[in-house]
């Protein structure tokens, strides 16, 4: 049996985020009515003319700065001409020749720990095209909200190799694109779509083979099953004596096949020529340099900077710079209440439980890591109870009150009162004289249950410590 | 005949009284009616006209008009005006109404302008004498068995016929010099990106410039100065700050340096032309201006440059119109395949599927570099000879076109024949500089015969001021065809 290796290469769509359109002031943001987002411009009217969005270039070049891309002071648009009905002016306007960002790279990590270095080719601005809606009516309808909608496309080198690292891949980008906060990385609303182009090689040799292409993967799920089914399928075919044909296959992640596309395959020439109603794309110096200021801190750096200034374990570190809101919010938290650990863990313990359950993003969250970094201090400073706290923390997110109210209006206070717990302790020693000779009997571990019990009586006030310490010496005493 | 030489006698007579704008309009409506066999006008808003003017006689006479309050205007129908037709006289947008204004037009309205009706042209500006046109050609009105010339046939026609004041015209590679120089009218291509494209329906964008034309060079500059400006809707349009072209063109002509470009006095250039553009430079000379004898080596490249580069783009430009969202869609059920087809087929005329069959193939792969690449190189070159020309000149006086107005039908059948007429227009038009239609006198048939003046970016001032000398001193320029 011949050994087979796969070689991978992606295209991203990432939808920019920009409030308008990339060559006029239509709305770009996604939900409207249908047809709703529309002008002369994006309509593709007679005598309408595209006016470059600069904030999208912005938006292109940090990206290239965050893939350590070269950003190109000059890039043009070019045409690509093709007709289809949710495309008005029969040619989308894209970048051929002199894209905005060229070559750049990806780190991956995967599963079994191996590290992977992607090299990127190339990343290109571009106009989204309209939407066709098939079956709505016998009709296809078309909506253009969508037309116009700024787009960078992020082409991969073929240095992928399994289903795994393509899906790593995808993830990496969008974790990257929502760090800049210029794209939302929604794959189900469309605003991250990926392309896979795939093909196999026995193992050793240097020769590509004869590729397919994959669209409509619409999940990172789906990116790494439809390229896993692909894989799978070329190597069957060669096995069994085919060959490959070039084609473009569509992903129906319900019964998990890929299917050849409908209609013949023709080799498009979408004639590609400078866009003339647009000059080339200049970016000074000085406005890369203004445009890097605005390079936040990336999610590979931020990790190790957690484990190296706040001395927090590897796996805290990778959960919390998962997003960069979610960092962020730790870091404030670290920062205000000067105890990264306990940070951390509120942060991906009960924070993370609340928008999980509310389904909302951290951004909405309410409450401020100002607060949460006060709780935390009330707990340090034996204020109140580990378990008190998380009531505090739930109340504060209900109430908008600061912690220490709350603590005071509800009365959950922490007993360190020697005397008040003396009393509590004593009772419980009087009600529980079985455990109490078991202890003196020299069976240390019931020592737990009569802890237990005076907890309950305090009703989860008293201090935890202060309880241990005095109900043992008293226990000590009576032998 | 009006009773005012140029617009600012008009302006006068409004203010004063003693010409009332409504009768003023009235009269042009009326003559738009009575020369209507010169098909000059494909819309003419005769109602909307007579409102426009009683309220434009309000603001003369309360102070508040604009700058070219109650110039009677006519557009080419290729620029957008909100709520009018928008057809490009072709069959495609016969029923297009446009949704907003073109920038040129904009400008207009702002200064109180009337815009009386859209004028007749080559379809989408494709041709050289106006019967590339759904609505039939137009006629010249010295001769009407003779071509107006083209593109901007109409608005060369409502011109000389004194069916408006100043007419706007698109020049993309003569359509505004051209049938200036047959009609015997002032028409200025400006520099491209001296005035907006935004709203002029595109046919070759790098190309397309929009320009004025009159009677005179007054109302040229006058209204040039109110169109021409940066516009944030046109990525294009140059920054460059408008100077008064009027004031500008007061000033003395006779200390320039003019030229000649051999190249254009070659074979193909009818004698009479010859003889009156000759005539006039001897007369520039005897009145103190210095002439001197320049090339332009690339000469001989600019029509093939020009057709390969124009119709690749207009190849592009015109892809939208496939019958989906707005414009002519062919009837009965087919696939969508076939309904571009049908829908194409029949909304373009022969001229305007030459064209984009040409350019198609420019843009071919396999075949780009060969053509579209070379001709953009070819284009630097020509481009450099103007350059070098305007370190030795300030100006260049050359024909217009080899010829004099020719019979309708006489070269509709070839193509080629067309396109030659084009070969003294081209060359600007590929540069991007600016150039100026002078009427200097007419032929032994009494058609006008046109000379061009050619300056360097931006030298709308010169070359306007270059033609008004002319113009006063030299040529016998016909100030209407009655
Ligand atoms: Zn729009």
């Amino acid at each position: 049996m011949t050994d087979y290796e796969a070689v991978i290469g992606l295209e991203i769509h990432a939808q920019l985020k920009t409030e308008s359109k990339l060559f006029c002031g239509c709305d770009a943001s996604y939900g409207a009515e249908p047809n709703a987002n529309a002008c002369p411009v994006c309509l593709g009217h007679p005598g309408a003319l595209p006016v470059l969005n600069e904030r999208a270039v912005e938006f292109a070049a940090l990206l290239g700065m965050a893939i350590e891309s070269r950003v190109n002071p000059v890039s043009i648009f070019a045409r690509k001409n093709y007709f289809y009905p949710d495309l008005p002016k029969g040619y989308q306007i894209s970048q051929f020749d002199k894209p905005i960002c060229t070559g750049g790279r990806i780190a991956l990590t995967r599963a079994d720990g191996v590290a992977r270095e992607i090299g990127v080719t190339r990343a290109h601005m571009e106009e989204d095209a309209g939407k066709s809606i098939h079956d709505r009516s016998d009709a296809t309808l078309v909506d253009v909200n969508r037309c116009g909608v700024p787009l960078i496309e992020i082409v991969s080198e073929p240095d992928l190799r399994t289903a795994e690292e393509a899906r790593l891949y995808v993830e990496k980008i969008r974790q990257i694109v929502r760090y800049l906060r210029i794209c939302d990385g929604n794959m189900e609303e469309g605003s991250l779509r990926c392309d896979a182009n795939v093909s196999v090689r026995p193992q050793g040799e240097t020769e590509l083979g004869v590729k397919t292409e994959i669209k409509n993967m619409n999940s990172f799920k789906s990116v790494e099953r439809a390229v896993e089914f692909e894989i799978e399928r070329q190597i069957d075919l060669i096995e069994d004596g085919g060959e490959v044909t070039q084609q473009t296959l569509l992903w129906d992640a319900d019964r998990n096949v890929a299917v050849p596309m409908r209609g013949k395959e023709s080799a498009h020439d979408y004639r590609y020529f400078p866009e003339p109603d647009l000059p080339p794309v200049a970016l000074s110096e000085e406005r890369l340099a203004e445009i890097r200021t605005r390079l936040p801190e990336l999610p590979d750096a931020k990790r190790e900077r957690f484990v190296s200034d706040y001395g927090l374990p590897d796996y805290d570190a990778d959960v919390l710079s998962q997003s960069r809101d979610v960092a962020e919010y730790f870091e404030r938290v670290a920062n205000a209440s000067g105890d990264a650990k306990a940070a951390s863990n509120w942060t991906m313990g009960e924070v993370a439980r609340e928008i999980r359950e509310r389904k909302i993003e951290i951004a909405e969250f309410l409450l401020s890591p100002e607060r949460l970094a006060e709780i935390i201090a009330l707990v340090k400073d034996n204020v109140v109870s580990a378990t008190a706290a998380k009531e505090v923390f739930v109340a504060a997110l209900e109430e908008d009150k600061s912690p220490k109210t709350i603590v005071e209006e509800r009365n959950l206070g922490q007993i360190s009162d020697a005397s008040e717990l003396d009393e509590m302790i004593d009772q419980i020693l009087k009600e529980h004289t079985v455990a109490v000779e078991e202890y003196l009997a020299g069976k240390e571990k019931a020592i737990g249950f009569l802890v237990g019990q005076a907890m309950r009586l305090s009703r989860g006030k008293a201090n935890p410590q202060l309880l241990n310490k005095s109900l043992r010496q008293k226990l000590e005493s009576m032998k | 005949m009006t009773p005012y030489r140029d617009y600012s006698e008009k302006r006068r007579l409004l203010a004063s009284g003693e010409l009332s704008l409504v009768e003023n309009v009235e009269a042009f409506l009326a003559r738009i009616e009575e020369r209507r066999s010169l098909n000059a006008f494909t819309s003419v808003f005769a109602d909307e006209a007579i409102e426009e003017a009683k309220r434009v006689e309000k603001k003369i006479a309360d102070g508040s008009a604009g700058k070219l309050a109650g110039m009677v205007v006519a557009v080419k129908d290729v620029l957008a005006e909100r709520s009018r037709p928008n057809t490009c006289c072709s069959k495609t947008l016969e029923d297009f109404v446009a949704v907003y204004d073109a920038t040129p037009v904009k400008r207009l309205r702002e200064e109180d302008a009337i815009l009386i009706g859209r004028t007749n042209c080559d379809e989408f500006s494709m041709g050289g004498s106006n019967e590339n046109s759904a609505f039939g050609p137009a006629r010249n009105p010295i001769d009407e068995t003779r071509v107006p010339g083209g593109s901007s046939g109409g608005s060369a026609v409502a011109v000389a016929a004194n069916l408006c004041d100043v007419a706007l015209g698109a020049d993309t590679g003569g359509s505004i010099r051209q049938p200036a120089a047959y009609c015997g009218v002032y028409g200025l291509k400006p520099t491209y990106s001296r005035v907006s494209r935004y709203g002029l329906v595109a046919f070759a964008s790098s190309f397309d410039s929009v320009g004025p034309m009159a009677k005179n060079v007054e109302d040229v500059a006058l209204a040039l100065g109110v169109i021409a400006g940066y516009d944030e809707n046109d990525a294009t349009s140059a920054d460059v700050p408008v100077p008064d072209y009027v004031e500008a063109i007061s000033q003395d002509a006779k200390g320039l340096k003019i030229g000649l470009p051999k190249e254009y006095f070659a074979e193909g250039l009818n004698a009479e032309v010859r003889a009156a553009i000759e005539g006039a430079a001897k007369a520039l000379e005897e009145l103190g201006v210095e002439i001197v004898e320049v090339s332009a080596p690339h000469t001989d490249y600019a029509i093939a440059t020009y057709y390969l580069l124009t119709t690749a783009e207009a190849s592009s430009n015109l892809a939208r119109y496939d019958g989906m969202r707005y414009g002519r869609r062919a009837k009965g059920e087919r696939s969508l395949a076939e309904t571009y087809r049908a829908s194409r087929t029949e909304g373009f005329g022969e001229e305007v599927k030459r064209r984009i069959m040409l350019g198609t193939f420019a843009l071919s792969a396999g075949y780009y570099d060969a053509y579209y690449g070379k001709a953009q190189k070819a284009r630097r070159l020509v481009r450099e000879d103007f350059k070098r020309a305007f370190k030795k000149v300030d100006l260049l006086v050359a024909p217009s076109a080899p010829t004099t107005a020719f019979p309708l039908g006489e070269k509709i059948d070839d193509p080629l024949e067309m396109y030659l007429q084009d070969v003294y227009t081209t060359p600007a038009s590929l540069a991007g500089c600016p150039g100026v239609n002078v009427p200097v006198g007419a032929d032994a048939a009494g058609l006008p015969i046109g000379l061009q003046v050619i300056g360097d970016h931006f030298d709308e001032a010169g070359v306007l001021r270059l033609a008004k000398l002319i113009g006063e001193r030299v040529g016998g320029a016909r100030s209407s065809a009655e």
